[in-house]
């Protein structure tokens, strides 16, 4: 390793892939219509972090169960996320915040369009019933192991500790040196 | 296939009657019927496989899935890349598995085959059923056609060559520990006989479940494009199910193979697992919830919503009659005890699986309850399980240091020192060199306590051979694992979970760009381990080759400075004979892979059908170790299913139940 992973921001360094104006001196390709759909020049806009933070809370409407940012990034056939990517870029321009952006888009397009369901109302059960689920049997369990394991605890201790005659801190030794060979 | 129908129906009813009374006439009937079974559905899935290879575009499977320039390899994939072939290959593949039981099985659990049969046989009943009436893959066309439509380009890949077949088998194999199961239960022989004799069918199944899931990740990373190989997607969720509960199965049954303890749950975690195998197909089918990777939805969802009520109920009616004979032989004796452990292993892995099922179904409650829909995507499913998934990390290495049936303070001291320590080390070192992310750090430092506990027990052990019988280390390491196969072949298997979640650990620090260069430019992107990578764009060329016109966009990589190579990605565009388009282009990334990271680099397009190209480029760190986790894993579990692992004395002693105790009343009386 050369480094560490102490640079955990991404650092990015683009040279000429600005906004360019178009070159009529570069080669066209020999089938241009079997290439895959036709792509704009990548802007600042389509890397800026904002952007693809919020991008990446939004789902894409074509159907493919992808976030905006990937499906943008992926898809190369759909035609959905470019364009939501493109009202995202617009709403950034007119200073929304990323708040602001996805309510314009829950507001359009209803609650499914974010990725995760939002904290609130009857949503929190998505996000608590599996904790709850586990921390309540969790709590069962021990409850139940406690009772248990003194009740063994007990039932040696009314047979003297041994069923073969032999003290409990024999007994102990024995067990502290069979569990050294225990599997 | 009609004569599939009637042998299946056959078998299941011959079969119970037969473990009702034991006749043996009816006894060998029902085993022959499962031998003819398969044979009949061999015989109708070669016939199907000759349709496809001779391009018999009459028969409308062959038509919708193949074409004639469709490469061999996965004109033979075709088979079960659509529904109606996948019915045929499920219903095939269990006929086999269901006859090898009959005929692999020892004689010793005679009783118990016959209802092994009913229910394998009555499986193979709903899918023929089902094939035949609602997804029948002969078919034909009132006209035959020039060509067919051909196979999706994402599912013509290598690895959807092996990743359907294997995660269909792990699927599939899981109904035979189940008929057993069921078998204990109507024959009411619940002892650990039957744990027993399908050992080796639950560590088969897990293994295909472990190695199709694997696969299934390995395929979304190269072909889809996305950078990643898990997103949460309903289809891989359904996948992930059966495997946690299988997973909380094989660490449950030893607790009843040692303590004759947790009978009940054994059989509720079976009925779960095959429920849930069978419910993965029915949201992949019944298009309840949409996926990426649906290919094939029809309304046979319908037939395994009824199949899904039909487990539900019989089983449960089943566990409930035999409740009474599921008792436990003998109790927890601490809460410090590898039974514990075991116990709270499994409602971790439970308790992932409800989340991941609860997530999953969340948007059909949400639209039931309050009529609106809602999605759950990653970041729940992130959010919900990362943290259950480090504590199932973290005893995965606590377990194998506590003993069974209770842990004294001081072999908890000797046993946690240095694995503990080895965990926090590691944590210090990452915090000292600028790691700032808990999970990641949580994820590595426990991790590194997991490793330090699998190569505790390994040295531990080669050192007893060495000082006990003077073996040098190898012999001793050979010998140790040799003879304790299950024990120590499981640890291997936990050593490859702990890569897993190192690579798992990597996907916090991707990075990615988007760039658009002309010939001749280049972009540079920083990888979390601080090198400066340069991708510079060398042309876009366009050929045809096989079944498809490819455009290859081509970059050459430095880092820092220092040339690495060149890497392509293609965009394809696939026809069938005639030279006509078929499906939407698919992309193919080009990765390049090291024990660092990849490099995933994906060819979006071109700018206005110039050489300027419209790349994405990804640094993925760590990804290399899940593929290695996943040899690892398969490794650990071929040693664990090694013939030979088990001396008959060791059989004889599991057999009885579970070891003597040495102090307690209810032990005693346990082991009386």
């Amino acid at each position: 390793m050369k480094l560490s992973f102490a640079a955990l921001v991404p650092g990015v360094f683009v040279q000429g892939s600005r906004p360019q104006q178009e070159d009529t001196s570069i080669t066209r390709l020999y089938r241009p219509d079997l290439a895959g759909r036709p792509r704009d020049r990548i802007t600042d806009y389509e890397n800026d972090p904002f952007i693809i933070g919020v991008e990446e809370r939004l789902r894409c409407t074509c159907g493919c169960n992808l976030d905006v940012y990937t499906c943008r990034t992926t898809d190369f056939s759909c035609g959905t996320s470019p364009a939501m990517h493109r009202e995202v870029v617009a709403m950034v321009e007119q200073g929304l915040t990323g708040e602001e952006i996805l309510e314009a888009f829950i507001a359009k397009h209803g609650e499914a369009v974010l990725m995760a369901p939002k904290k609130e109302g009857f949503n929190l059960a998505a996000y608590f019933v599996p904790g709850a689920a586990i921390s309540v049997v969790g709590a069962a369990l021990v409850a139940m192991l406690w009772r248990r394991s003194g009740k063994v605890a007990e039932a040696a201790a009314t047979s003297g500790g041994s069923v073969s005659g032999m003290s409990p801190q024999e007994a102990a030794k024995l067990e502290d040196e069979l569990s050294k060979l225990e599997p | 296939m009609w004569l599939a129908l009637l042998l299946a129906l056959w078998g299941s009813v011959v079969g119970f009657i037969a473990g009702r009374n034991q006749r043996p006439e009816l006894v060998e009937s029902a085993r022959r019927a499962t031998y003819a079974l398969a044979g009949v559905l061999v015989v109708a899935s070669l016939a199907l496989i000759v349709a496809l290879v001779k391009h018999d575009f009459n028969v409308s499977y062959v038509a919708s899935y193949t074409s004639r320039n469709l490469p061999l390899v996965y004109t033979l994939s075709a088979f079960y890349g659509g529904q109606a072939g996948s019915m045929l290959f499920w219903a095939v593949v269990l006929a086999i598995f269901g006859a090898l039981a009959q005929w692999l099985t020892s004689r010793r659990y005679d009783d118990l085959l016959p209802y092994v049969a009913a229910v394998t046989s009555l499986v193979i009943l709903f899918f023929v059923a089902t094939t035949l009436f609602a997804a029948n893959p002969f078919v034909r066309l009132p006209f035959t056609p020039s060509d067919g439509g051909g196979l999706n380009p994402q599912l013509q890949n290598p690895g959807m060559v092996v990743h359907p077949p294997l995660l269909y088998l792990g699927y599939i194999s899981v109904t035979i520990p189940f008929a057993f199961a069921v078998a204990a239960m109507l024959s009411k022989r619940l002892d650990t006989g039957w744990l027993h004799a399908i050992r080796k069918w639950t560590i088969v199944s897990w293994l295909f479940l472990s190695i199709g899931i694997t696969l299934g990740m390995w395929w979304a990373y190269v072909e889809l494009g996305w950078g990643g190989y898990w997103a949460w997607d309903p289809v891989e969720n359904a996948s992930f199910l059966p495997w946690l509960t299988m997973t909380a199965f094989l660490h449950s049954v030893m607790i009843q193979e040692k303590r004759g303890m947790l009978k009940k749950w054994n059989m509720i975690l079976i009925g779960l697992t095959f429920f849930l195998s069978i419910f993965g197909t029915f949201i992949t089918r019944s298009g309840i919830i949409s996926s990426v990777h649906s290919f094939a939805q029809s309304p046979i969802g319908n037939y395994f919503l009824y199949f899904l009520i039909f487990i539900v109920v019989a089983t449960g009616v089943l566990i409930a009659k035999r409740m009474p004979m599921l008792e436990a032989e003998s109790q927890l004796e601490s809460m410090v005890s590898r039974e514990a452990t075991f116990l709270f292993n499994n409602l971790l892995l439970v308790g992932i699986a409800f989340s991941v099922l609860w997530g999953t179904m969340f948007p059909m409650i949400s639209e039931m309850v309050r009529g609106t829909q809602v999605t759950v995507g990653p970041p729940f499913f992130n959010q919900v399980n990362i943290p259950i998934g480090l504590a199932l990390l973290a005893l995965t290495g606590i377990g194998p240091l506590i003993a069974w049936r209770r842990a004294s303070p001081g072999h908890l001291k000797r046993q946690f020192a240095a694995p503990v320590t080895t965990g926090l080390i590691v944590a210090a070192l990452l915090l000292a060199i600028g790691m700032r992310d808990f999970y990641a750090i949580m994820a590595l430092s426990l991790s590194a306590f997991v490793v330090g506990t699998i190569s505790q027990e390994f040295i531990r052990g080669v050192g007893a051979r060495n000082r006990l019988h003077g073996e040098n280390y190898a012999l001793a390491f050979a010998r140790l694992v040799g003879r304790n196969r299950r024990r120590y072949g499981g640890y291997i298997v936990h050593l490859g979970i702990v890569l897993y979640f190192v690579a798992f650990t990597g996907q916090a620090f991707k990075t990615d760009i988007e760039a658009s260069l002309k010939p001749g430019e280049s972009v540079d992107l920083r990888s979390p381990w601080g090198y400066t990578y340069t991708f510079t764009h060398l042309g876009v060329s366009q050929y045809e080759e096989l079944n498809r016109f490819t455009t290859a966009a081509s970059v050459e990589v430095a880092r820092d400075g220092e040339r690495v190579g060149i890497m392509k990605s293609e965009k394809r565009q696939h026809v069938d004979s005639f030279g006509r388009a078929t499906f939407e282009p698919s992309t193919e990334a080009g990765i390049r892979s090291d024990l660092r990271e990849d490099i995933y680099m994906v060819y979006a397009g071109s700018v206005q059908g110039t050489e300027e190209a419209v790349y994405r480029f990804t640094l993925n760190p760590l990804v290399w170790w899940l593929w290695f986790g996943g040899a690892v894993l398969v490794a650990g579990g071929v040693v664990t299913l090694w013939p030979g692992a088990t001396t008959g004395a060791e059989r004889r002693r599991s057999m009885a139940g579970y070891a003597a105790s040495i102090t307690g009343k209810s032990s005693a009386a346990a082991a009386s």
